[in-house]
C-alpha cells in the first residue's frame, strides 16, 4: 500500500508541476473563463558583450546565439530586447531592439567611455518576453588603431614606397622615361602664339579653393607658364574666384617673373579676384575673353558646370585652348571643345613635366607603378570572378572574393 | 582682298554653319514646345518600368519610405518623381512615410503636400495614409541606425507631434518594416547610400530616381541591388507614361516631367540633326578631296 | 626662412593628418574635419582681401577712365547695393514669434520683405539661371563642331553620343521598337542604358583610379617639399 501511495503521490506531483506552470501562464478573461495558455519563447544563449573595436569609444557590441524558437522550434520569436544598467543587480533600461534572426547589436546610446555597463537580453514574442540572459561588465574605450583601415594602410604604404623610390632614382640623376603629353607640349606653342599676335594669355585655375589639390596643381602650372610669359614679355591675366587663390597666385607669378629676370613686368593686377559665385565668375571671365580676346586660354583646375561655357566662349574668339581637370564629369566637355585636354592624372603630372625636374618626374613614374599594381590586381580579380562564374568552382570563387575584400573600404 | 576670298560650296557652307544659326535654331526648338505646351509621352524603359511594377505589385496598405534627398536647384528633375510616386502609391492604397537626409528635403516634401496631396487626395489623412517625419543629419550613419531602430531617431513628426500618436507608425521598428525604400536623390547622401547601407544589408527593396548626371553612377546597381531607377527628367517622364498607361485619368492632369520633356526632345533632335549634317558634309568633302588627289 | 617655415608646417601637418586617418583615439579623432573648419575660418577672413581687391581694381578703372570703365560702375553698384541691403537689413520687418516681438535688427536679412531677398530672387537667381541655360546652346554648337567621324575613335564616340541623344525622342523609339524579343537588347533604350552603365562607367572608373594616384603623388610632393611652386619666393 505504501508503495502504491508513494507512486500515486509522485504521479500527482509530477502532473501538478506542469499544471501549476500552465496555470501561471494561463490567462483568464474578465468573466473568469480561461483562455488558451500563452507560450513564452526560450531565451537566447551565449551572450557576449565587448568594447566595439577600432573606434573612438562610446560604443559596446553584443553578440548572442539565437533562441531555439527563432525561425525553428515553435517559431515564437519576433525579435530581441536589449537592456542595460550600470549595476548588475537591477535598474536595467531598454537600449534597443532587433528583429528575429539577428544575432548582433551595437549600443551607441550615450555610452560613456571608462564606465562599467551590464547587459541583459531577452527574446520577444507575441505572448511576452523570455527569461533574460545576462553578461557584463564591459567598458567602452578608444582604440589607438583602426583595424578596419589596415588594408588601406598597406595599399598606401605600397604606393608611397613606389613613389619615394622613383623620386630617389630621379634625385640620383637616372633618366626616367615619361611619355609625351600633347597638351603639355602645346603650352609653349600656345604662349608663343599669343606673343606673336600681341594678345594676352588667360589662365583660369579652376573655381575651387586652395584646399582642393586640383587648384594647387593649377597654381604650380601657373608658375611655369608665368616664367614663359615673362621671357616672351606676353601679358598674363589670371582672374580667380577665391581670395586665398588670389594671394597664392600672386606669390607664384611674382616669383616666376623674378626667376625669369623680369620682375619689372610683374603687376599685382595680373591676378585679380572676381567673385566666389560660380556663374557670376563665369560671366565675368566670358566678358574678359570677349573684350580682351586672349590668344591662349588655359583652364587647369577644378571645374563644374561652367566648363563648357568657358571652352565654347574661348573657341568663339579663336583662342588656342588647353584644359586640364580631375572632375570626371567635366572632362568630356573639355575634350569636345578644347584643342588639348589633360585628363585626370595628367593635370597632376603637368607641373613635374613642364619643370623637367628629375625628382618630380620620378614621382610621376612612381604613380605609374601604382597604376600597374592596381591594373594587375584588377586583371587577376576579374579573371578569378569570371572563371568562378563559368565553372562554378567554389575555391576560385572564394579566391576572387578574397581579392575583392582586400580592397573593400570599411570605415 | 575680295579676289582672294575662297568661294565656299554649298556643302562647305553647310559644314561650317555660323554658331549663331545653331543658337537660333536651338532657341526656337526650346521655345516652341513651351509656347504650345507640347507634351510628349515616352514609353517607360525597362529600368523605369521595373520600379513601377514593384509599386504596382505591392498589396494595398504597403509601407513606402520616400526619402527627399535633393535641393530646390534640382527640383525641376526630382520633384516630378515625387509627384508620380505619390499619385501611384495613393492609387494603390499604400502608405507614404516621408523623411529626408538633406536639410533642404523637408521643403520639397512640404511642396508635395501642398501641391499634390492636399488638392488631389483630400481623403488621405495625415498620420493614417501619409506622414512627414522631416530631416535628420547623419547621412549613412543615420541609415545604419534606422536599420536597427527607426523610432529611436524619429520620435516626432515634422510638426513636433510624437510618432506614437499616429496609427501608421504602429509596428514600425526598423527599416526592415518597410516594403520599399524610394529615394529621390541628387548627390550624396542619396541613392547609393540607401542601396549600400539599407537595401543590401537589410535585404530591403530599394528604388527611386536621381538627376541625369548622377544616373550613370547608379546603373551598375541595377537590377540586383536596386529594383530600378528614374534617370533625370526623362526617367520622371517615363514613370508618368507608365502611370497614365495604368491609370488613364492622369492623362488630363498636370504632368510636369512630360511637359518639360517637350523642349528637351526637340533640342535633342536639333542637336542630332546638326551632328548628321556636320558628318554628311565632312564625308562629302573628304571624298571630294580624295578624288582631287 | 620665408620658404622653410611653410615647408616644415606643410610636412608636419600633412604627416599628422595622414596618421590621424588610422587612429580613432583622441586627439586624432576627427582631426581632418577640424582642420577643414579652421581653413574655412581663414577663408572667411580672406574674403576681405578679395573684396578689397575687387573694389580697388574697379575704382581704379573708373578713376582713370580706362577702357570699358562703365562696366566697372555696374559692378560697383551691384556690389554696394547687395552689401548694404544685407548689412542694414533694409526692408526686414519686425515679427511676432511666440508672443515676443522680433525686431528689425534681430530678423533674418533674407526674411520676408527684405530688399536683399527681393534682389536675390528677382535679379540674382534669374541671372544665374540664364548663365546655366547658356549650356544648352553651347552643347549644340560644341556637338556640331566636335562630333565628326575623323578617326575610328571619333566615329565610336559619335555613334554612342547619337544613340544617347535620340533615346528620349520619338525617333529613338520608332527606330528600334519593332525588334523581336531576342534582339531587344539592341533597342535604343537598352543600348543607351548599356552604354552609360558599362563603357561609360569603365572609362570613368579608370580615370578616377588615375586621379586618385595623381592626388597621392602630388600630395607626397607637397608634403616632402619637392613641389614648391605655390609658395612664392624668398
Amino acid at each position: 500500500m505504501t508503495g502504491r501511495a508513494n507512486l500515486l503521490a509522485i504521479l500527482i506531483i509530477a502532473l501538478a508541476i506542469p499544471a501549476m506552470a500552465l496555470a501561471e501562464a494561463a490567462v483568464v478573461d474578465e468573466t473568469g473563463q480561461s483562455i488558451a495558455p500563452v507560450e513564452l519563447p526560450l531565451p537566447p544563449s551565449d551572450l557576449r558583450v565587448y568594447d566595439s573595436p577600432s573606434d573612438h569609444g562610446g560604443s559596446v557590441s553584443l553578440s548572442w546565439r539565437r533562441s531555439p524558437d527563432d525561425g525553428a522550434g515553435r517559431g515564437l520569436v519576433t525579435g530581441y530586447q536589449i537592456l542595460r544598467s550600470d549595476i548588475p543587480e537591477g535598474g536595467f533600461v531598454e537600449v534597443g531592439r532587433t528583429l528575429k534572426g539577428i544575432e548582433t547589436f551595437t549600443d551607441k546610446q550615450e555610452v560613456t567611455n571608462g564606465k562599467r555597463y551590464y547587459y541583459r537580453i531577452a527574446a520577444v514574442s507575441a505572448g511576452g518576453l523570455s527569461a533574460e540572459v545576462a553578461a557584463g561588465p564591459v567598458i567602452a574605450s578608444q582604440q589607438w588603431f583602426n583595424k578596419k583601415r589596415a588594408n588601406l594602410l598597406v595599399v598606401a604604404c605600397i604606393l608611397v614606397v613606389a613613389i619615394v623610390y622613383y623620386i630617389y632614382l630621379g634625385a640620383k640623376g637616372r633618366d626616367l622615361y615619361i611619355r609625351r603629353i600633347a597638351g603639355l607640349e602645346a603650352v609653349g606653342e600656345a604662349v608663343g602664339r599669343a606673343t606673336e599676335m600681341g594678345r594676352p594669355v588667360l589662365f583660369i585655375p579652376g573655381i575651387q579653393d586652395m584646399d582642393n589639390v586640383q587648384t594647387v596643381a593649377g597654381i604650380t602650372i601657373l608658375g611655369e607658364i608665368a616664367k614663359m610669359t615673362a621671357q616672351y614679355e606676353t601679358r598674363l591675366e589670371v582672374p580667380v574666384s577665391r581670395s586665398i587663390v588670389m594671394s597664392t597666385g600672386r606669390e607664384t607669378v611674382r616669383q616666376a617673373y623674378l626667376e625669369a629676370g623680369r620682375p619689372d613686368l610683374y603687376s599685382d593686377d595680373m591676378v585679380h579676384y572676381i567673385t566666389d559665385e560660380q556663374f557670376g565668375y563665369v560671366a565675368a571671365v566670358d566678358g574678359i575673353m570677349v573684350r580682351e580676346r586672349p590668344a591662349a586660354c588655359f583652364y587647369l583646375g577644378a571645374f563644374f558646370a561652367e566648363s563648357l561655357i568657358l571652352a565654347e566662349t574661348g573657341s568663339s574668339i579663336g583662342a588656342i585652348q588647353v584644359a586640364g581637370t580631375a572632375m570626371p564629369t567635366q572632362i568630356p566637355f573639355f575634350v569636345a571643345a578644347c584643342d588639348y585636354t589633360l585628363i585626370g592624372e595628367e593635370l597632376f603630372a603637368a607641373s613635374a613635366y613642364l619643370s623637367k625636374d628629375k625628382k618630380m618626374l620620378g614621382s610621376i613614374k612612381g604613380q605609374d607603378a601604382g597604376k600597374a599594381i592596381a591594373a594587375a590586381f584588377i586583371v587577376v580579380g576579374v579573371a578569378l570572378v569570371t572563371l568562378a562564374t563559368l565553372t562554378g568552382n567554389d575555391v576560385i570563387g572564394e579566391a576572387g572574393a578574397w581579392i575583392k575584400n582586400l580592397f573593400a573600404l570599411r570605415m | 582682298m575680295a579676289d582672294q576670298e575662297v568661294k565656299l560650296t554649298l556643302v562647305e557652307k553647310l559644314g561650317r554653319v555660323d554658331r549663331r544659326i545653331v543658337f537660333l535654331l536651338m532657341g526656337i526648338a526650346v521655345l516652341i514646345p513651351l509656347l504650345v505646351h507640347y507634351t510628349t509621352t515616352i514609353p517607360a524603359s525597362p529600368i523605369v518600368q521595373n520600379v513601377f511594377d514593384k509599386v504596382e505589385s505591392l498589396p494595398a496598405g504597403s509601407k513606402i519610405l520616400v526619402s527627399f534627398d535633393y535641393a530646390p536647384s534640382t527640383a525641376p528633375e526630382n520633384q516630378p518623381m515625387a509627384t508620380s510616386i505619390t499619385r501611384h502609391c495613393f492609387e494603390k492604397g499604400h502608405r507614404i512615410y516621408m523623411i529626408s537626409l538633406w536639410a533642404t528635403g523637408p521643403r520639397q516634401a512640404m511642396e508635395l503636400i501642398d501641391d499634390i496631396i492636399t488638392p488631389e487626395f483630400p481623403g488621405k489623412v495625415n498620420g493614417i495614409d501619409w506622414i512627414h517625419l522631416g530631416f535628420k543629419a547623419g547621412g549613412q550613419g543615420l541609415i545604419n541606425t534606422l536599420l536597427s531602430d527607426f523610432t529611436a531617431m524619429y520620435t516626432t513628426d515634422v510638426n513636433g507631434r510624437a510618432v506614437g500618436d499616429f496609427p501608421m507608425m504602429n509596428g514600425i521598428k526598423s527599416l526592415r518594416d518597410f516594403d520599399l525604400i524610394y529615394c529621390i536623390g541628387s548627390g550624396q547622401p542619396g541613392n547609393k547610400e540607401w542601396i549600400q547601407f539599407a537595401g543590401d544589408p537589410g535585404r530591403i527593396p530599394v528604388g527611386g530616381g536621381t538627376t541625369a548626371v548622377m544616373a550613370p553612377q547608379l546603373y551598375p546597381y541595377y537590377p540586383k541591388q536596386t529594383v530600378g531607377l528614374l534617370g533625370g527628367l526623362q526617367g520622371a517622364a517615363e514613370y508618368e507614361a507608365a502611370l497614365i498607361a495604368a491609370y488613364p485619368k492622369y492623362k488630363s492632369m498636370s504632368r510636369v516631367a512630360s511637359e518639360k520633356m517637350g523642349p528637351q526632345v526637340s533640342a535633342h533632335l536639333v542637336i542630332a540633326a546638326f551632328i548628321i549634317l556636320g558628318n554628311v558634309t565632312y564625308l562629302i568633302e573628304r571624298r571630294r578631296q580624295k578624288k582631287q588627289k | 626662412m620665408k620658404r622653410t617655415i611653410p615647408l616644415l608646417i606643410t610636412f608636419a601637418v600633412g604627416l599628422i593628418l595622414i596618421i590621424a586617418m588610422f587612429i580613432p583615439h583622441d586627439p586624432f579623432f576627427d582631426m581632418d574635419r577640424n582642420f577643414s573648419i579652421f581653413y574655412d575660418v581663414i577663408a572667411v577672413f580672406a574674403f576681405i582681401l578679395g573684396g578689397g581687391n575687387l573694389l580697388r581694381v574697379h575704382l581704379d578703372k573708373v578713376y582713370q577712365k580706362r577702357r570699358d570703365w562703365k562696366y566697372s560702375i555696374v559692378t560697383l553698384t551691384g556690389f554696394f547695393l547687395m552689401l548694404l541691403a544685407g548689412l542694414f537689413k533694409i526692408g526686414v520687418q519686425s515679427t511676432l514669434q511666440n508672443g515676443v516681438v522680433i525686431g528689425h535688427w534681430a530678423g533674418d536679412f533674407q526674411g520676408t520683405g527684405s530688399l536683399f531677398k527681393y534682389l536675390y530672387d528677382c535679379t540674382f537667381q534669374p541671372l544665374q539661371s540664364t548663365m546655366f541655360a547658356l549650356l544648352a546652346f553651347f552643347v549644340a554648337s560644341a556637338s556640331y563642331r566636335a562630333f565628326r567621324a575623323k578617326t575610328i575613335e571619333a566615329s565610336i564616340l559619335l555613334v554612342a553620343a547619337f544613340v544617347i541623344l535620340i533615346r528620349p525622342t520619338p525617333l529613338g523609339y520608332y527606330l528600334t521598337f519593332w525588334l523581336p524579343d531576342p534582339l531587344k537588347f539592341l533597342t535604343i533604350s537598352n543600348l543607351s542604358t548599356w552604354i552609360l552603365a558599362v563603357p561609360n562607367m569603365v572609362g570613368q572608373r579608370a580615370i578616377m583610379i588615375g586621379i586618385a594616384l595623381g592626388i597621392v603623388s602630388t600630395s607626397l610632393r607637397l608634403i616632402l617639399g619637392i613641389e614648391r611652386g605655390y609658395l612664392g619666393g624668398e
